[in-house]
């Protein structure tokens, strides 16, 4: 090294804060408000919402009524009344009947995927499953109305399609293909030498999946259940459309009903800002945020040991 | 000594029955929903032409194209990625490589996880509370976009770390231990190895934008407009919501154009996706390392 | 806790022979710890400028740790506490701001080798271009001087587009040297740098460091014993977190003045 080059001139002069340096931190403070920004947002949601609804959960709002009346009447002339209990027992029974519908299923083809099936066959079935998981919630929301509708009213000679059993069954293969998803990942966590030591034992495939496989993968298992009761919860378009406007506790499946993430939509857009109906529709929001809120941290903190990275 | 004994017997006809019974559930699930989207190819291809794709509808929606109601969905699509991409990129790499291993980090994680979680009518509470009154943005493109844009963050977010965290640690530790900053180690090494998959996430953030309703519903996104919007500040049509008012709200609807429509839409968020899918694929042919 | 006694007879020794020469690197009293676990305890000594220092130990003697607080890897670790002092050219290397300097001259070889996803012209290119240097021409001289003295030239020269991180596992080695050159580097660490690498790639590696001393000071941390006695000036012999023996690399292997212990892991004994 004769001449001093720019690179070993650095030699003595190596310590000076220069504009590489000073870039680098500013990145840093970029990208650190980037990181947070997901913080904020979901503070921001449940502040902003929280903030419209206030007057009614402060003013209006009756604990009792609220949660335990069937009667939403918040146009009523009389006496307007803010029970959603009726709305509780519409979400549920369309979300109960599809997690009747899919967990079995996207189970069954979840187990299909990841231990039976092999090379072009999986390759297809998973992509087939990835593309269901992305068809929109008002096209199923159309599928309900348009096909499901007059294919229930014929086969089961019923007056109405509209009802639990369409919701259902739409929400149901809404909710099958991400359930099959994380299902599928959870399987696929088992550790290969767990099945091996069981074959080495002479157990066939089938006692392989349902003796050590599945009780291994149960945690991502349940995650996966949770999320699709999740889903199904906040599920709004599709639930609009496929389960009619009765608002009345259902008592069979031919019933039609009303959910709540289904109220605030028909109904927001009809209440004046600020009145005791906008306020009560956000009110319900609240709570939806809440419910699922809850439903996902328990949904990660059963998946997290599963889905890494 | 090796014959099949009884016992054996019995378990691998078990086996093949469960075999059995497992694919057809498969082909139960994905069945179904094939001869579902068949049904909407048959009834809605009769409506599908150029007029229907570019003019705008007439007598009521009965009749004519649904133009603006695209045009409207490509506007808000665009303007939420403007806000989504940025973002989303930023807090991937903050995740990737600067966050430490701690509780700040997890809570981080937690919130994009809820993020992704929240129902779509809750956000579009969020996007009514916080842009159109809060902000004073109105109904507009602006307030349904930013709306849309919260609620797609966790796509880009996640399959932007997924690919940053997909470079090799051994990389950027020679870099660091030549003298390279860490944003130089990510601009000159990471981020350019990490594109292909950021494209990825972004195309699955527009397949998710295209067809969501409700957070648009009361932002920004009306049933009719008679005229194309002029800029970020009025509101539009879009095609989801479109879906929604031609099958319910609209009297004597002709039965093939919410097929139709049911048709287009469908088809866009399946190429997108697919095109994703295939971006994949061609990633994981082309090793460079 | 080292044996004052010896470690100094041998340094007395060695400082007769060394005439003088410039101190590159000295650490006093140097501990690492990973949270609790202690990695390296209460090291002392010094490394002078143009030689080639040897250091010689059985795996999780805190040889690595060793190398990783000189040019403050530690940064980026929060488990990685040190206590004690390394002194860089008189530079106190936890006092300097401008991390990313010291690390400017330091070059570092790892026991893996890795070729940057990017051509090799780039690979070699990068360090330059990080201080500063755009022009072509001269890029294009220290391109080629580099890949040169370390023995990669000829087999590149004529795809110096073509990926680095497509070589084979000794080119990729040698484009590591490269790139530690290109830095124009005032000390060159390496971490046993032939244990990926094929014993002909070896030995021209070995032959360029012998060229490199005469220019730069170099830290050979090797597992392979005769290694170290083929190039090392003085080593020093690390066993669980301490410096057991330190002296001229000869004495250490004939056994006259050094520790039992040492003459047990140099014969083989253990490792």
């Amino acid at each position: 090294m004769n001449k001093q080059t720019p690179i070993s001139a650095k030699l003595t002069d190596f310590d000076k804060l220069n504009r590489d340096w000073y870039l680098d931190k500013f990145v840093q403070a970029l990208v650190f408000i980037g990181g947070i920004s997901a913080i904020i947002f979901i503070i921001g949601i449940f502040v902003f919402i929280t903030k419209e609804g206030l007057g009614f959960l402060v003013g209006d709002f009756s604990f009792k009524e609220f949660f335990f009346s069937p009667n939403w009447r918040p146009t009523s002339e009389n006496k307007a009344t803010y029970g959603i209990l009726a709305l509780v027992a519409g979400t549920a029974s369309v979300t109960g009947l599809a997690m009747l519908v899919a967990i079995p299923f996207s189970l069954g083809t979840a187990i299909f995927i990841a231990e039976f099936a092999t090379g072009k066959t999986r390759e297809f079935l998973k992509i087939t499953v990835e593309l269901l998981a992305a068809i929109p919630s008002v096209v199923w929301g159309f599928i309900g109305l348009a096909i499901m509708n007059p294919l229930i009213i014929d086969i089961f000679d019923v007056p109405v399609g509209l009802n639990v059993l369409n919701a259902g069954i739409i929400l149901g293969l809404m909710a099958a293909p991400i359930m099959t998803s994380i299902a599928e990942d959870a399987l696929k966590a088992v550790p290969d030498r767990y099945r091996e030591a069981a074959e080495a034992l002479g157990a066939t495939r089938w006692q392989v999946i349902y003796k050590v496989v599945l009780p291994a993968a149960k945690n991502g298992l349940l995650g996966a259940v949770l999320l699709g009761v999740g889903r199904g919860f906040g599920e709004t378009m599709a639930v609009l459309m496929a389960t009619g406007h009765a608002i009345n506790i259902p008592t069979s499946v031919f019933d039609s009903v009303r959910a709540l993430t289904a109220t605030i939509a028909a109904e927001l857009g009809e209440t004046a800002v600020g009145s005791p109906h906008y306020k009560a529709l956000f009110t319900i929001g609240i709570s939806l945020f809440l419910i699922t809120f809850i439903i996902n941290l328990i949904a990660d903190l059963v998946v997290r040991g599963v889905r890494k990275g | 000594m090796f014959e099949a004994t009884q016992i054996n017997r019995k378990n691998l006809s078990r086996q093949k029955m469960f075999r059995f019974l497992l694919g057809s559930m498969t082909a139960l699930l994905i069945l179904p929903v094939i001869l579902i989207l068949g049904t909407l190819i048959i009834k809605g291809a009769p409506v599908i032409s150029f007029d229907f794709l570019f003019t705008s509808p007439t007598k009521g929606m009965t009749a004519g194209g649904i133009f603006p109601a695209l045009l409207g969905t490509i506007l808000l699509v665009l303007v939420a990625l403007l806000a989504s991409v940025p973002l989303g990129v930023a807090a991937a790499i903050y995740l990737s490589e600067y966050a430490p291993d701690n509780w700040s980090t997890r809570a981080i994680n937690l919130a994009i996880i809820n993020l992704a979680g929240v129902p779509s009518i809750v956000h579009a509470l969020f996007g009514l509370g916080a842009f159109v009154l809060f902000f004073r943005f109105g109904t507009s493109i602006l307030a349904a976009s930013l709306t849309l844009a919260v609620m797609t963050l966790p796509v880009v977010i996640v399959a932007t770390r997924e690919s940053l965290q997909a470079v090799p640690m051994a990389f950027r530790e020679a870099c660091w231990n030549m003298g390279a900053t860490r944003w130089q180690t990510i601009r000159r090494i990471v981020l350019p190895n990490a594109v292909t998959g950021i494209l990825t996430g972004v195309i699955l953030e527009v397949s998710r934008t295209s067809g969501e309703t409700a957070p648009i519903m009361f932002t920004g996104a009306v049933f009719f407009l008679p005229f194309l919007p002029q800029g970020v500040f009025d509101q539009t049509m879009a095609l989801s919501l479109h879906l929604f008012v031609v099958s319910t709200q609209v009297p004597e609807m002709p039965e093939a154009v919410p097929y139709g429509v049911a048709l287009v839409l469908i088809g866009m968020v399946l190429l997108m996706n697919s095109a994703s899918i295939a971006l994949r694929m061609y990633l994981r042919g082309k090793k460079k390392w | 806790m080292v044996d004052k006694n010896s470690v100094n007879q041998i340094n007395e020794l060695s400082s007769e022979k060394a005439n003088g020469a410039r101190v590159k690197l000295a650490v006093e009293n140097l501990s690492i710890h990973y949270d609790d676990t202690p990695a390296l305890e209460h090291v002392s000594l010094d490394i002078r400028e143009h030689e080639i220092f040897g250091i010689i130990g059985p795996a999780n003697a805190g040889k690595t740790s060793f190398l990783k607080a000189i040019n403050r890897m530690d940064m980026f670790n929060p488990e990685m506490k040190i206590d004690g002092k390394i002194e860089f050219n008189g530079i106190d290397v936890s006092k300097v701001r401008n991390v990313y300097g010291l690390r400017s001259r330091i070059g570092v070889v790892f026991p893996l080798p890795v070729g940057l996803p990017l051509s090799i012209y780039d690979n070699v290119a990068l360090a330059p271009r990080l201080a500063g240097l755009k022009d072509k021409a001269e890029l294009n001289v220290i391109v080629e001087r580099c890949l040169t003295r370390a023995a990669l030239w000829d087999e590149v020269k004529d795809r110096l587009d073509s990926l680095g991180s497509l070589l084979s596992g000794g080119q990729q080695q040698r484009l590591t040297i490269a790139r530690a050159l290109s830095q124009e580097p005032d000390l060159l660490m390496l971490d046993e740098f032939s244990i990926a690498v094929d014993p002909v790639t070896t030995m021209r590696i070995e032959d360029v460091l012998k060229e490199l001393k005469s220019e730069l000071t170099i830290i050979l941390v090797t597992n392979l014993v005769q290694q170290a006695r083929r190039l090392a000036d003085r080593t020093a012999f690390f066993l669980e977190g301490k410096c057991v023996d330190i002296g001229i690399t000869e004495d250490l292997f004939t056994g006259e003045v050094s520790d039992q212990r040492t003459r047990d892991y140099v014969e083989g004994r253990f490792g």
